[in-house]
Formats: C-alpha cells, structure tokens, sequence
C-alpha cells in the first residue's frame, strides 16, 4: 500500500492517521457544535476571567520570550548553571574540546583493540 | 562523446566555472549574478536528479580523470587505481541530492534576501564554491581529494560566514572562529591521509578499503578522523562553533552551511562503514558515535531552550537533530558484526538515521529560512523583540508551522517517518537511548512553541505595524521546501525504499563499495 512505512516493529502511514483524525475530529466538532445548554451570550459569562486584575493594554499583554518556561529553567539552574558556563565563546575552549576529546578517542580506540 | 557519462564531473564543474564568471559578469550586470548562480545551480539539481535515477537503476558510477573512458579505473597491468576519481554510490548521490536542492534553493532565496548588500559578486562566487566544495566531498573517492573539497567549503563557509561586514565585530567573530576549527580538522584530516599514504601507498577509498589492516597506525587515523569529522558535524562537546557560525551567516548560507555539516557527518559514516567496516571494533566505535548522538540530542535540545536569538535557537536543534542521525547510525554500526541483530533492527536504525539526514536538510532549511524572512521584515533576530508577526506574514507562519511540526516530529510530516524507525529500531538495541530520544522530542517542541508564540502569536505590535509579507521569490523557496517536507510526510516509504535503503545498504556493503573501482576484488 501506498505512503505504509515498515518500522520493523509494525508499520507507519500518515493516510490512514490523517483519516483517523478527520473522522475523530468531525465527532468533535458535532459535539461542539450541539452547544452548551446554560451558556448565555452577552452576559458576563463571555468576560475573560483574569484572576481580578486590571487588564492591560493588547499590546502589553504578549509573553515574550524570556518568560516561557522561567519556571523551567529556574528550577533546573543546577544543570543549566555549569552548561552555559562551558559555553565561553571561547575559540581556545572550543580547540580545547576537540584535544580532550580525540585524546579520550583515541585512547578508546587504541585500548578495545 | 557520450555527455551523460560525464555527468558526475559536470555537477562540479558548472557551479565551479559560474563561480568564476560570476566577478566578471558582475561587472557589467550586477543583477545577473544572482540569476547565473541560480542557474547553473538549477543545472546542477537537474544533473544530480538524472544522476540519482541512472546510480538507482543502473548502478555505482565512477569517473575517472584523464582516462581514456570515465570508467576505466584499472589502466592495464595496474591493480590498484592511481588516477583521481569520482566514486558515486546509492549514499553519495543521496547526499548529492540533498546538497542540490539546498544550494538552488538558497540561490532563489538569495535572490531578494541579499539584495540591499554590496559585494554580491563575490557573494554568489562564494556561494558556488561552497556547494563545489560540498558536492565534491560526497563524491570524491579519494581521501585526499576528499581535504581539498573539504578545504574549499572550509574557505568558502569562512567567507561567506563573515559576509554581513566585517565592521560588525560578530560575523566576523563567527567568520574567524569557524576558520580556527575548520583549519584544525583540514589538518587533522590531512594527517590522517599521510598516514594512510605512508602505509598503503594509496589514496583511493575503495583500494585502502581492501587492504586496511586496522594496524595501530590505522587505529590512531581512525581516532583522529572520528572526532573532527563529528566536530564539522556539530557533535557535542564539539558543537560550540555552530551557533556563532549559525546565526552570523546570512540565512540561505545558513542553510548551505547545515548541509556541508552533514557532508562531514557522511564522511564520518564513510570512513567507519566503506574504509574500515567490520576490521574495527565496531561495538566501540558504535558506542562512541552513540554517545555522540545522546550527548547532542540532549544538550542541544536544553541549550535551545534557553536560547533568545532565533537563529541561535535554531542553530541548537541542528546540533540537537544531528544527535538522531549519530544514535541512528551508531546502533547501526555496533551491530554491524552481527547478522541477526543488523537485519531484525540495525539496517532500519541506519535507515532512520539516514532518512533524518534528508529531512533535516529540508525542515532546518526552512526553518533557518522563516527566520531569515522574519529578520528581512523586523531587523531583529531578538525573540524578546518580536511578537504578532502572524497577522502580517501568513505565509511565513505557515512555513514555519510545517518546519515546527516537522522538526519536533509531529506526524504526519517527515520528521515524525525518520523519528519512529529510529525509536523503534533503537528500543530494541537499547530501550534507555529510545527514551531518551522521545523526551528531546518533546522538548523540541515545547522549544518551538515557544518561538511561535513569541514571534508569531499575541496583538500586532506598534513597531512591526508596517511589516508585510517576504517578496516572492523568498516565498518560493520556502514553499519548495515545505512541499517536499510534506510530500516526505505523506510518502515515506517511497523515499525509504528507492533513496534510504539503496543508501544504507552501500554503506554496509564494503565489498560492493570495493568492488565498482577494483573490479570485485
């Protein structure tokens, strides 16, 4: 058949993928579509809920992208800390590395024989 | 005269002689440059598609320089060839296809990207011999041809790294740091070369291949040539100079630049497979390109993460995807001396990691390209500086959708069909490395997530309120691309069967590779 991928472990094919997310996506789109009973339009019901702050200006409320994934990144600071440190820019770092590790290649070369 | 015998050496020699026309057309039409260069790069795409189809059908071809036919490799009475050649197979072309495609379409992309810069003579030239040097390299099929390709797209790169103006300190920095590398590799390579010349007499792959006795002298070129091809590569901890050099060049170079890395990358897998094959520990070696593909996988995908300049972000993930191709390859190789296991999993982790090879060409090159348009529009490479840009470049957002969706192996594109032979493959290698690689994809992801939220999503700022869409010329290029990246998606089995697996198969067949130039021996 057509666009089936064998993976060695069983097969692949964005066909059949593609029509199963038609067919699951049409159901979800049915279901929307049959609507939510108490919803009320034009009443409060339609205000975005911001945790009772004053909304700011559209264009002072884009996320940029220092922001995203703060959380992340603070909390892996003890990863993160020594890696960017390695990251020097450097060109006498950068030889560095290549030495340290031909040096560790060629030690495993020449050891497994 | 029969012309398509000639071909390989054509699909050098049109970009090498427009390199040197380019100056002096230059001078009387500074437009032509840039429709010369795309020219004879088309002409160069056409030769390597007629190539593919004629190495695909018919077989590895050779052409050898001087002979009195371009496939007489043995002059009577010689057993071992002497002149320089071109050695062509299923992986050779399939690393030629990728660089054609790449080099034409970052001419197109050129054509208005480097518009308002001066020096486009020399611009173009470079570009040309970049892609002379890249082309050379996948299908020289000798070692020392293979350092002097490798030191014209060495040269060229250094060039065209700097290229945005030397008074601007970082291209410049990038430009020398990426000439400090590049120079340690060329010597290194070289040396790796007098080594084999001193012991065997002989330059030609295919002839060191039948005689390598994998002696001590062997084993020190193999250990020197290991770790600066897997640092052209981009391998971590190696990889420093890719994102200097990744984000300083103009994109399209950036795109030319990811391919010479993976022409290195294929040099690596030469060396291993068709010089030294199964005469190696291949469990070593394998396990030392595994652990090459772990290290870049992850530690790119968490740099990246961290990353604010778009296209040092991008530059990341390169280094991070390149991870897959060493993981896919590596498993392959440590299984190479065991028949069972390389035929239940180890070819479909090669075909993984070689397919990967195609489609990063294709979705990092877009990729590199919508933040390319994003700079020709807003002047800031500066994530935290950009925001709204899908209300004014839909097509852009677009493009960069299909390379997100691709990079982070989102089915049904074509990241996703190279990713899960490799998960599957590799699970049954070691399940810890297909973890692993699942977990780098979904940070991919979330990476590029974050790039589109903060360059595409939220209101339309004040400052970008002018921006329009890239011309089109710019919007062709990247919707090539995006074609292919879907068309990749849709149909991975027909580029597996007829591209990926002729390919890995004549990186494991040493004898076949031995073979076309000695003539079975």
């Amino acid at each position: 058949m057509l666009g089936l991928l064998e993976t060695g472990s069983g097969f692949w094919s964005a066909i059949i993928w593609i029509v199963v997310v038609l067919v699951i996506g049409s159901i979800v789109i049915y279901i929307r579509n049959k609507g939510e009973d108490s919803y009320k339009k034009n009443t409060e019901q339609d205000k975005p809920f911001i945790s009772g702050n004053p909304e700011k200006s559209k264009e002072n409320s884009h996320l940029s992208a220092s922001h995203i994934y703060w959380g992340l990144t603070e909390a892996l600071k003890g990863y993160y800390n020594p890696l960017v440190k390695m990251h020097t820019g450097n060109i006498n770092d950068y030889s560095g590395w290549i030495i340290v590790i031909t040096a560790i290649i060629l030690i495993m070369v020449g050891v497994s024989g | 005269m029969n012309l398509s015998n000639h071909i390989p050496i054509l699909i050098i020699a049109i970009p090498l002689l427009a390199a040197f026309l380019v100056p002096l057309i230059g001078r009387i039409n500074k437009k032509a440059t840039g429709i010369l260069t795309t020219l004879a790069l088309s002409v160069s795409l056409i030769l390597t598609i007629v190539l593919a189809v004629k190495i695909l059908t018919v077989g590895p071809q050779v052409y050898v320089f001087g002979a009195t036919s371009p496939s007489l490799t043995l002059p009577s009475g010689l057993k071992f060839p002497i002149r320089i050649m071109l050695q062509i197979d299923a992986m050779g072309i399939f690393m030629g296809l990728i660089t054609a495609v790449v080099s034409f379409v970052g001419a197109v992309y050129s054509l208005i990207f480097m518009k308002q810069h001066s020096g486009l003579d020399k611009y173009y030239s470079l570009l040309l011999l970049l892609t002379v040097g890249v082309f050379g390299m996948e299908f020289t099929g000798d070692v020392f041809n293979f350092f002097v390709f490798l030191e014209i797209a060495s040269i060229a790169s250094v060039a065209l790294i700097s290229f945005r103006g030397i008074d601007l300190g970082e291209p410049a920095e990038a430009g020398f740091k990426y000439m400090v590398v590049s120079s340690i590799s060329a010597l290194v390579v070289l040396f790796a070369v007098g080594i084999f010349y001193g012991q065997y007499d002989l330059l030609n792959f295919a002839a060191l291949a039948s005689v390598i006795k994998y002696s001590q002298l062997d084993k020190i070129a193999l250990g020197l040539l290991i770790p600066v091809l897997a640092m052209k590569a981009g391998a971590v901890p190696m990889h420093m100079w890719t994102p200097d050099a990744y984000s300083e060049a103009p994109a399209p170079i950036t795109m030319m630049l990811v391919a010479a890395s993976q022409a290195s990358l294929y040099a690596l897998f030469r060396v291993v497979f068709s010089l030294y094959n199964i005469s190696l520990n291949v469990l070593t070696v394998g396990w030392i390109i595994i652990i090459f593909g772990l290290l870049s996988m992850f530690i790119g995908v968490t740099m990246a993460i961290i990353q604010k300049d778009i296209k040092r972000l991008m530059a990341y993930h390169a280094i991070s995807q390149t991870g897959y191709m060493f993981l896919g390859v590596g498993v392959g190789l440590a299984v190479l001396a065991n028949p069972v296991a390389l035929n239940q999993y180890g070819i479909t982790a090669m075909e993984g990691g070689i397919f990967h090879i195609m489609n990063h060409a294709m979705y990092k090159g877009l990729l590199f390209l919508t933040a390319g348009a994003l700079f020709f529009r807003t002047g800031t490479k500066n994530l935290d500086k950009m925001g709204g840009l899908a209300h004014s470049m839909k097509y852009t957002t677009i493009f960069f959708i299909i390379g997100a969706a691709a990079i982070a192996g989102l089915p049904p594109f074509n990241g996703f069909a190279s990713k899960i032979l490799i998960y599957e493959s590799v699970y049954r290698f070691n399940p810890l490395l297909s973890i692993i690689a699942m977990v780098v994809s979904i940070l991919t992801l979330a990476s590029f997530v974050k790039v589109f939220h903060s360059a595409f999503l939220g209101p339309k700022l004040p400052q970008f309120k002018e921006v329009k869409e890239v011309p089109r010329s710019m919007v062709f290029a990247m919707a090539v691309l995006s074609c292919i990246i879907i068309f990749f998606g849709l149909f991975p089995d027909l580029i597996v069967k007829n591209l990926v697996h002729p390919a890995v198969m004549s990186l494991i067949e040493q004898f076949k590779y031995t073979g076309t130039v000695l003539g079975g021996m």
